[in-house]
Order: C-alpha cells, then sequence, then structure tokens
C-alpha cells in the first residue's frame, strides 16, 4: 500500500524534520505529516533564533543534556546542510553584587552540564567584549550562538526528502489508533499506516496524545512577541546580552538578540493564550518592547522597527506555576510503537540534533534499523546569500547565470537566481511566505513592497499562476481574488 | 572586473531622473549615463494612470505614463545613454558605483552624480500595527501595481488607513474597479493628500473620510476578515470608548513615504531628520562633492511638475560641477526652519545666486504670508490665501536681498 511506512512523524518543526532526517540514514520508509502548507510553520520560524549554550537548565534533565550536545554537533550539521549560524557568545550581565552571586551559581550549573569555557569577567574584561555594556561583572559564554532557525528547519526537510523520505504537508492528522502492531492514521481525509508513530507535534502534543487516549499532558500556550529592526543597527551588538537571573522575574527576559541576517529583535515577552494559533501581535507588549529598544539602543530611531511577530512556546507549566518543565521524550510502553515528544519549547531548537539522535534510538529497540549506504548528508547550495560572497565570485556566477545579476528585492539584494530555486525547492513551494522564508526576499525594509509585484510577475509568467493560485501562508489565505479586468483577446 | 568612466551618472529613470538628465545634456554635457533597475523608464509614474499630471508644466492634465513619456521621449531624442534592468549595489564617497545586471557586474567612476532613487512606502510593520498577520493587507502603491500593471484584483470590501494622496487615488480606482471602499481614516486631523483628490477621489464617490481616527488592530488568521478602527485625542491615544469592528477583507496603507536614501548612507551623505534626504545646498548638491540629490529621494513632493522643474536643476548643477570642477562655496548661508515651517530645502545656500526656497509647513492656515529674513530684516515673502501641510510652497529669493545675510529664517506670519 502506497501510504504505508515504518515510521510516520507529525508535525514538520525542526525537531521532527531532525528525526526525519536522522532516521532518512536507514533502510526504512519514514513519512513526515504537517497540518500546514509548509513546514516550519510554527514555534520553529517563530522564536529568537539563539543556540543556547545550556548554562540554565538543571544538572540531569533532557533539557541540560541534550542542548548542550544539540549545541556541540550544530556546527557539523549545519556546514553539511548549508545552513548560517555563528557561535557568537553570550554575556550574562549582573548590575550589583547580588545579581554576581547568580553568576556563579550559573557558572557552576553551565559546567555540571558539560557547557565548555564559561569564564567570569570583570567590567573591564567584559566592555572589551561588547564596549558601553552596563553592569558590574558577567559571565561569557563562548558556545552560545546565533542561527536562522527556519533555514535550519527547511534544510532538514529537505536533507530528509533527499534521502527519501516523505512529506504530507497541508495534511492536518484528525484521527489515530492502534492497530495490531501499528498504527493507522487519517489525515485530511487520507489514510496512512506505520509501525512506529512518533509526536513531534509541538503545540498539538497533547491532543496527539488524546487521540491515543493518553491524557497525561497538558499543553499552554504561552505567546513571545518580537520586533525586528532594520540593518541599519547591524553591529550593534558584538555578542548577545542578557541580564542576569533575578528573583521574581520570569522568563530569560526582554532582551537584544542579533540575527544570521544583520537584524536585531527585541524580545520576546511573555504571556500565556487560550488558542495554539493566536499569533497576533498586540499594541501593549508592542508598546513596551518599542520602549525597552529605545533604552537599549540609544541610537534607534522609529523608522527602525520593520516588522513585528510572534510564537507561541508550547509550555507544560500552567500559567499560575510558570517556570519551566523538563521535556518528556518517551517510548511508551502503554502504547508500544509510540515515541512520544511532549512540551519542547526552549531549548528546542539547539537540542534538535540531539533530540533526534534519542528519538532513533528508542526507534531502533522497536525497529531494526540498517544504515542505508546511499544517504548523502550533504546540501547543494550555499550558506546564506549571494550578495554576501566576494564581488569576483558574484561576478563569475553572473556570467554562468545571468538570473544571478538581476535583484528582485532590492532591501537584502536577493537575486532572480535565488528566488527561483526557493520556489523549486524539492519540497514544492506552495505559499509567498515559503518563498520568503527560503529565499528571504520581502524580509527588507520595504517588506515586499518592491518585489512581491516582481515575485507575482514571476510565478505568474514562469510557473503559470493564476490569480486565485496565490497564498500568503494558508490555503484560504488569498493574494487576489481574480482579474480586475477580462482579458482583451 | 570592469570600470568604465562617465562624466555624469545619475541613479534612477522616474521622472527625476529623466528631467535631470535631459537638462544635463542640453547644458552641453555629452558623457551622461543613466541606471535604472526596472525594465522600461518613467519610474512609479508607470502605474499613476489617473490624470492630472503636468498641469503646471505642460497646461495639460495627462496621465502618468503621458508625461513619463515625454520626457522619456526627449530623452531618447537627446541619444542619452541608459542601463535598463540594472541595480546599484553600491556607491562610495568617491562617486564609484557597483552594478549588477543580467550581463553582469560592472564598476563605473562617475564624475558627478545624481541620486533619483525616490522613495518607498511605509508599510504595517514601520507603523507596528498591531493584531495577526492575514494576506489582504497592502501598500496602497503595490495595490496600485497589482490594478493597474498586473490587473489582479485584490479585494471586494477595502478600509484604507493614511490618506496620502496615494490612498485617496486607489479609493477612487477601487470603486471604479467594482470594489466597496467603506472608508478611508486618518490619524491625523487634517488629510494628507491634496485637497483636490480629497473631492475628486472621496466627496465625487461619497466615499467617508474619518480623521483623527485610525486602525488599531487587524483580524483574521488567512485573509483579513475587519479591523478594528478608533478616534484619537490630540496626542494619538485612542479613545477606547470609540473602538468599533469595520468589516473588510482588503486594508490599504497610505501612511506616507519614505525617500529610499540607503546608496546615499553608503556614501556618507548627510540625511535630514525631518525630510529624510539629503542636505543640500542651492546647487542641490549634498554634503559629500560631486554627488547631488533631487526629486522624493530627497524630500516627498506633492506634483510631479515640481520633481521634474527641481530635476533639471540640479542637472545644470551637475553640469557646473563637471565641466568647471567647482568646488562649494566656502560661505554657506543656512537657511532654518521656523514658526509654523515643518522643513525647508535647500538647508544653506551661497548667496551669490538666485535660488528657490521648498518648504511645506506644519498645520493648514489661511491668508499668511511665508516670510524669509536675515536677522529680522526680510529678504523674500509669499501671501498664500490657502496653506497647508499636503503641498510644497516653493519662494523665490533673489541674491541680491541677501548679499550680507548670516542665516536665513524661514516662518509663516498669518
Amino acid at each position: 500500500m502506497e501510504n504505508q511506512y515504518d515510521v510516520i512523524i507529525i508535525g514538520a518543526g525542526v525537531v521532527g524534520n531532525a528525526i526525519a532526517r536522522e532516521l532518512s540514514k536507514y533502510s526504512i520508509r519514514v513519512a513526515v505529516i504537517e497540518k500546514e502548507l509548509d513546514v516550519s510553520m510554527g514555534t520553529s520560524s517563530r522564536n529568537s533564533g539563539v543556540l543556547h549554550s545550556g548554562i540554565h537548565y538543571k544538572p540531569g534533565t533532557l533539557r541540560a543534556r541534550l542542548d548542550v550536545l544539540g549545541n556541540s554537533l550544530m556546527a557539523d550539521l549545519c556546514n553539511d546542510l548549508k545552513v548560517k549560524m555563528n557561535y557568537l557568545g553570550k554575556l550574562t550581565v549582573a548590575q550589583d553584587e547580588e545579581e554576581v552571586k547568580s553568576l556563579y551559581i550559573l557558572k557552576e550549573q553551565g559546567q555540571a552540564n558539560g557547557v565548555p569555557d564559561l569564564a567570569i569577567l570583570d567590567t573591564d574584561a567584559m566592555r572589551k567584549i561588547q564596549p558601553n555594556v552596563g553592569g558590574i561583572k558577567a559571565l561569557h559564554s563562548p558556545s552560545t550562538g546565533i542561527i536562522c532557525p527556519y533555514s535550519l528547519t527547511i534544510a532538514l526537510a529537505e536533507n530528509a526528502y533527499a534521502n527519501g523520505c516523505h512529506f504530507y504537508l497541508g495534511h492536518r492528522v484528525t484521527a489515530l489508533s492502534k492497530q495490531g502492531d501499528g498504527f493507522d492514521v487519517t489525515a485530511s481525509g487520507k489514510r496512512f499506516q506505520s509501525r512506529v508513530l512518533i509526536n513531534s507535534a509541538g503545540l498539538y502534543s497533547a491532543d496527539i496524545c488524546a487521540m491515543l487516549g493518553i491524557n497525561d499532558y497538558k499543553i499552554y500556550p504561552c505567546r513571545g512577541e518580537y520586533l525586528i529592526l532594520d540593518k541599519r543597527l547591524d553591529g550593534s551588538l558584538k555578542v548577545l546580552v542578557y541580564p542576569a537571573p533575578h528573583k521574581g522575574k520570569a522568563g530569560l527576559g526582554i532582551h537584544l538578540t542579533n540575527t544570521v541576517s544583520g537584524n536585531i529583535l527585541i524580545g520576546p515577552s511573555n504571556e500565556y493564550q487560550d488558542d495554539p494559533e493566536d499569533y497576533a501581535c498586540t499594541a501593549r507588549i508592542m508598546a513596551l518592547l518599542r520602549k525597552e529598544g529605545h533604552e537599549l539602543l540609544p541610537d534607534l530611531k522609529t523608522a527602525d522597527f520593520i516588522r513585528s511577530f510572534s510564537g507561541l512556546r508550547a509550555k507544560q507549566t500552567s500559567p499560575g506555576k510558570g517556570g519551566f518543565e523538563d521535556f518528556v521524550i518517551e517510548s511508551r510502553e502503554d502504547v508500544t510503537g509510540f515515541v512520544n515528544l511532549v512540551g519542547i519549547e526552549s531549548p528546542g531548537l539547539t537540542s534538535s540534533p540531539a533530540i533526534a539522535l534519542m528519538v532513533k534510538d528508542m526507534v531502533a529497540k522497536l525497529l531494526t534499523l540498517k544504515r542505508k549506504e546511499t544517504f548523502e548528508g550533504t546540501r547543494s547550495g550555499m550558506a546564506g546569500y549571494f550578495h554576501q560572497l566576494p564581488d569576483e565570485q558574484k561576478a563569475d556566477l553572473v556570467s554562468q547565470n545571468p538570473d544571478y545579476g538581476e535583484v528582485v528585492c532590492r532591501c537584502e539584494q536577493i537575486t532572480k537566481k535565488e528566488v527561483l530555486d526557493a520556489i523549486s525547492n524539492p519540497l514544492g513551494v506552495q505559499t509567498i511566505n515559503g518563498i520568503k522564508y527560503r529565499s528571504r526576499a520581502m524580509m527588507g525594509r520595504c517588506q515586499g513592497g518592491f518585489c512581491l509585484p516582481r515575485i507575482v510577475q514571476i510565478l505568474e509568467k514562469e510557473f503559470g499562476y493564476n490569480p486565485e493560485d496565490f497564498l500568503l501562508k494558508s490555503k484560504d489565505s488569498q493574494l487576489f481574488l481574480g482579474k480586475m479586468r477580462q482579458d482583451v483577446v | 572586473m570592469q570600470v568604465i568612466k562617465r562624466d555624469l551618472v545619475i541613479i534612477g529613470g522616474g521622472p527625476a531622473g529623466l528631467a535631470a538628465a535631459i537638462s544635463a545634456r542640453k547644458n552641453g554635457l555629452k558623457d551622461i549615463l543613466l541606471i535604472e533597475r526596472d525594465k522600461i523608464l518613467g519610474g512609479i509614474l508607470n502605474q499613476c494612470i489617473h490624470d492630472g499630471f503636468g498641469l503646471h508644466t505642460f497646461r495639460e492634465a495627462l496621465t502618468g505614463p503621458e508625461y513619463a513619456q515625454r520626457y522619456i521621449d526627449e530623452f531618447h531624442k537627446l541619444g542619452i545613454e541608459v542601463m535598463l534592468e540594472t541595480i546599484v549595489l553600491s556607491l562610495d564617497n568617491n562617486r564609484q558605483i557597483s552594478v549588477s545586471s543580467k550581463e553582469g557586474f560592472v564598476k563605473i567612476q562617475a564624475g558627478a552624480v545624481i541620486l533619483s532613487m525616490g522613495c518607498r512606502e511605509r508599510t504595517a510593520g514601520a507603523i507596528s500595527l498591531p493584531g495577526t498577520r492575514p494576506s489582504g493587507v497592502y501598500t496602497a502603491g503595490a495595490a496600485q501595481n497589482f490594478i493597474n500593471l498586473q490587473n489582479k484584483q485584490i479585494g471586494n470590501r477595502v478600509v484604507i488607513l493614511g490618506s496620502g494622496d496615494i490612498g485617496l487615488i486607489m479609493a477612487r480606482r477601487m470603486t471604479l474597479e467594482g470594489a466597496t471602499v467603506a472608508a478611508v481614516f486618518e490619524l491625523l486631523p487634517t488629510p494628507s493628500g491634496l485637497a483636490r483628490n480629497v473631492q475628486q477621489c472621496l466627496n465625487d464617490y461619497d466615499i467617508p473620510l474619518f480623521l483623527s481616527t485610525s486602525v488599531f488592530e487587524l483580524h483574521g488568521t488567512d485573509r483579513l476578515t475587519g479591523v478594528t478602527v478608533a478616534s484619537v485625542d490630540e496626542t494619538f491615544q485612542m479613545i477606547e470608548s470609540t473602538k468599533r469592528f469595520v468589516p473588510c477583507d482588503t486594508l490599504l496603507l497610505s501612511v506616507g513615504l519614505i525617500p529610499e536614501n540607503e546608496l546615499s548612507l553608503g556614501a556618507g551623505v548627510n540625511l535630514e531628520a525631518t525630510t529624510s534626504g539629503a542636505t543640500v545646498d542651492d546647487t542641490y548638491m549634498t554634503s559629500v562633492p560631486g554627488i547631488f540629490s533631487c526629486g522624493n529621494v530627497l524630500h516627498v513632493h506633492d506634483l510631479v511638475d515640481h520633481v521634474s522643474e527641481e530635476a533639471a536643476l540640479v542637472g545644470q548643477s551637475a553640469v557646473r560641477y563637471v565641466t568647471q570642477k567647482t568646488v562649494r562655496d566656502s560661505a554657506s548661508i543656512p537657511i532654518e526652519a521656523k514658526q509654523d515651517v515643518r522643513y525647508v530645502l535647500p538647508q544653506t545656500v551661497s548667496g551669490k545666486t538666485d535660488f528657490t526656497v521648498s518648504l511645506r509647513v506644519t498645520r493648514p492656515m489661511a491668508n499668511g504670508v511665508v516670510m524669509i529674513k536675515d536677522k529680522g530684516r526680510k529678504v523674500a515673502g509669499k501671501k498664500i490665501v490657502r496653506l497647508h501641510p499636503a503641498e510644497m510652497i516653493r519662494v523665490k529669493v533673489k541674491a541680491k536681498n541677501i548679499e550680507t545675510a548670516e542665516k536665513l529664517e524661514v516662518s509663516v506670519q498669518c
């Protein structure tokens, strides 16, 4: 049967895709089922893009172990997958002696977790790393890094696909049942069967559990809003700067985060929501973030705010309780063959390669895993973008392919070739946001004002799109209702 | 890599670039290159299919493409060199330009540069519009492109935020194309666009304009389903009791234009906070010698006629710079915006030649006099019956009146 698999993974976020890629190294049939029209549409694309060092997690927890391991695996993985990342380092800054004490506690905790090269710096030393930073002492964690989270998620999926994994995008799982040795999965009216079922549904992970009669878990979506700043301010931050933990302060606090693309993020906030799809930005939080931004970056101008977004953390702790629970990663004994991942909030992105290994070991106990000799772990293409290449290399590429000479997105200097590559990616692209996440076009300061009309023309002329075919992000998010006027013959 | 040389390079082939190129050629300069990123010349005028262009220059109401075509024809008749579908990637303070096109990468060393890149629209992100991120939210200019150039129906029931001219024009266009325009909302207590556009685009079609009112939230997870609007007080704070939901599938934003000065900044050109354009002297030379600026990249204009006029002057200045190697006149006299004046341009003058001051007022006024004074002494003035922030005011100043001036101050007296 066509829809019969050895392993089905529910959810094409960074964790699901990392697992898919890991399992694509073996001679088994693997499929990923995703309710959205693209991979990386949930928490995986809506976060700070920070590779955490592991200083914040309680020793002995999965979060501590998987984060530190994931962090150490990331450089090779990104090198293979052509994903841009940077071990930038982080300063956790104390403002007074009380906070300095917490730095030593953090350092000790980090060392217990195996975080490399931690050091407490005095004022001079920390200002050598980040001039003008306020505070008296700082904990320096050089292994803290930044990464483009959706680039990683997309790259994992593309590489898994290239190695034989199937992706069913736009398929929402509506029913699950245990049938003999395996599972029956119904998604958007289509029936699937698998021997092993992996739940990496993120915000919906508890709902997936419930479909199999497991009612042990509840997810409390907790929203974080961000503002994105103009690239003009790139370079203001040499490293990440976080405030030291403080009694009575929840989360990591609102802070500035560099991104690999040069935009600084302000955020995230911390607000519990009922709706796991409510990605709204609110006037109250936006005003708060703007105020924080002006305090943290005195040179910041109103025109530097180019966009806002929000993401939802899949928390297991209720609003009343707060704080963090450890990740749940289990091979269920009561439902044999069900590998269950619940509450993978931060540091899920950093941990993803390590989670994939852990899940692979669980699957190995359920199925015979035999290495596939044809596995190709590297992805073609380049990390980053054409405009970041040296002039000589650019000139060479343009002479090979004139589409590199045509700049479609003016703000981000994204070429037509890069847009075409995004449209023709192995998984296909069904939405304008899919092109945006892959090519970076429309992400600049004019937010597509210039390039969206050009991209629409490319899709129409070179890919045969009709006006109704243009979707922003989901099947009901049409850009156009039709033709304005009938064609004159 | 290939480096070519040109006496004058003009960046941008919209109305400003075209008029500057034509003027430079007519003033005797041969070696001119205009660089345009689009497939055709004319810039944003190509999508402005409504009429009303050229009333001052040609005494005719032309459409945007018609107005552009007159300049394009003349440009080609004069045989000026142009690179189309070519984007300028960078410009440095020695006037070296890197460009990219399908033909490849080229560096150009220019004797003088005229910046005429125009402006971009302020976006939903730039005004931090709260709510969801559905489809159906467009800047007015992008919507104009889709409707007029790409034959796309962008929506049925439209709300427009901002009463800038493009927003007003689009309110009429959407109505003529069969959509319902529910309302235009403007945060300020006065319309941002020209009075004639309020009349001809809104009043004539019974489209309501709500002043001191803004959009405070977007709704809809997939396509826009509506917006929350509310009135604001004098400090632009929302008045909670006036909050209401307006159903719509489309929101057009006409909330301001931003001069596209990223290349200018790369060359070290100093920008003005008020105009977001370059600081210029009365030859329209920027703070970087040999780099000039005109049109909407210098300051956002109300009428294209004014753009053409300004650009022609800049073309002339650039030729003088190239042929006479003129250095900036050292004794520059600053001009400052005072009472009721939002900005003035140029920001400094030599005092040796006659010049025109362009300015905008901060608020609507009646029967005012725009006064230009040197230490309290009037050096120029202009009586105006109706003064409005949407309209650019131009006042001529004679050099002989400012021979001894140290600083000029521009204000409005009512």
